[in-house]
């Protein structure tokens, strides 16, 4: 009994450091100790009813975003988002679907920008006073969602998408998605 | 002049210091001094999400800005301050919450602290116990008559040897 006890502490804190060693190593590419479960996984994407940046008086609702797909929320004044953005327009390329949201921007710039870099998004969705953003917990662009076929949001990911953070993490996430759509 | 010149360049040095610690101001004009105090409440117990060890009154990132207005809209519109939390709940996740609510996941958070006080207190109950039960088992201090006795004929003897 008295022997058990004398132990005791070594054992807490063999306990304590695999937990630790444990969640450190099981952090995914890119994903950074800031980041905060979305408590949307798994629930349908927000519903909304915005203009389109290139075309105000075309209207886009939930409906229209079509999985699976990105939904990849951006803005002209995101310094981090001009580093993603050609990695979306070769994934763009390589038949990935994209949808943007522009954050709290305003069109006109929008439409500037995607006339300077080229344009990844098969829609883009104004939205101007970032309510949708707020619907869906953004708390800083550029943030990604992934969209299953039915408009679930299965993956959020937080911050910008490189070749590794595409090829080790989302990549697999986008072609789960795609094969239980067929 | 100089002297006079330095003074004033320490009080406008205070007046900029004052002006960087007060937490973020906005304008809200509210519709009853409960309301503000209600405002204020809700604000210092939401945790801005991108700043995770401010509340959203004290920050000054865009998003805390944001989540005030939100909060301010929700409580002109009438809800409840739990349907607030809730609200900020459903779309940045329990994190939001300083306070935590009480359910399972949250049990070790909220009870843990005690268990290991009532820990404690059961050590070193135990361990006052254990002394005191040594300390009553411990011989007598004073001897029996045939113990004197012999110790009396141990000492004479050794003065007899001397």
């Amino acid at each position: 009994m008295r022997r058990a006890l004398l132990i005791l502490p070594l054992l807490i804190f063999l306990v304590l450091a695999g937990f630790f060693l444990s969640s450190l190593m099981s952090k995914e590419a890119g994903v950074t100790e800031l980041e905060l479960p979305s408590p949307l996984l798994d629930k349908p994407f927000p519903s909304f009813d915005l203009p389109s940046v290139l075309d105000d008086q075309t209207r886009i609702t939930q409906a229209d975003l079509k999985g699976p797909a990105l939904v990849n929320i951006w803005a002209t004044w995101c310094v981090a988002c001009r580093v993603e953005h050609p990695v979306l327009n070769r994934l763009a390329a390589e038949g990935v679907v994209i949808y943007g949201v522009n954050y709290k921007d305003n069109s006109a710039d929008a439409i500037k920008w995607l006339k300077d870099f080229h344009n990844p998004y098969q829609l883009n969705i104004s939205d101007a006073d970032g309510r949708l953003g707020l619907d869906l917990g953004v708390y800083g662009a550029p943030e990604t969602y992934l969209i299953d076929a039915q408009g679930n949001i299965r993956y959020k990911f937080i911050g910008v998408i490189d070749d590794r953070v595409w090829d080790t993490n989302l990549a697999a996430r986008y072609q789960a998605l795609v094969e239980e759509a067929q | 002049m100089i002297l006079r010149l330095s003074w004033l360049a320490l009080a406008l040095g205070l007046l900029l210091m004052v002006g960087s610690v007060s937490a973020a101001v906005d304008t809200f004009e509210f519709s009853s001094e409960q309301e503000r105090d209600r405002f204020y409440a809700i604000g210092a117990e939401l945790r801005c999400p991108k700043c995770q060890n401010q509340n959203i009154a004290d920050s000054d990132a865009p998003i805390a800005s944001d989540l005030r207005k939100e909060v301010y809209r929700l409580l002109d519109e009438g809800r409840s301050d739990e349907e607030i939390v809730d609200y900020m709940v459903a779309r940045y996740g329990e994190f939001v919450r300083y306070k935590p609510a009480l359910n399972r996941e949250t049990l070790v958070l909220w009870f843990g602290p005690l268990f290991f006080l009532l820990a404690g207190v059961l050590a070193i109950v135990l361990l006052v116990r254990r002394r005191q039960k040594v300390a009553a088992s411990a011989p007598a201090a004073e001897l029996s008559p045939q113990e004197q006795q012999r110790l009396d004929d141990l000492l004479n003897k050794k003065s007899q040897d001397d």
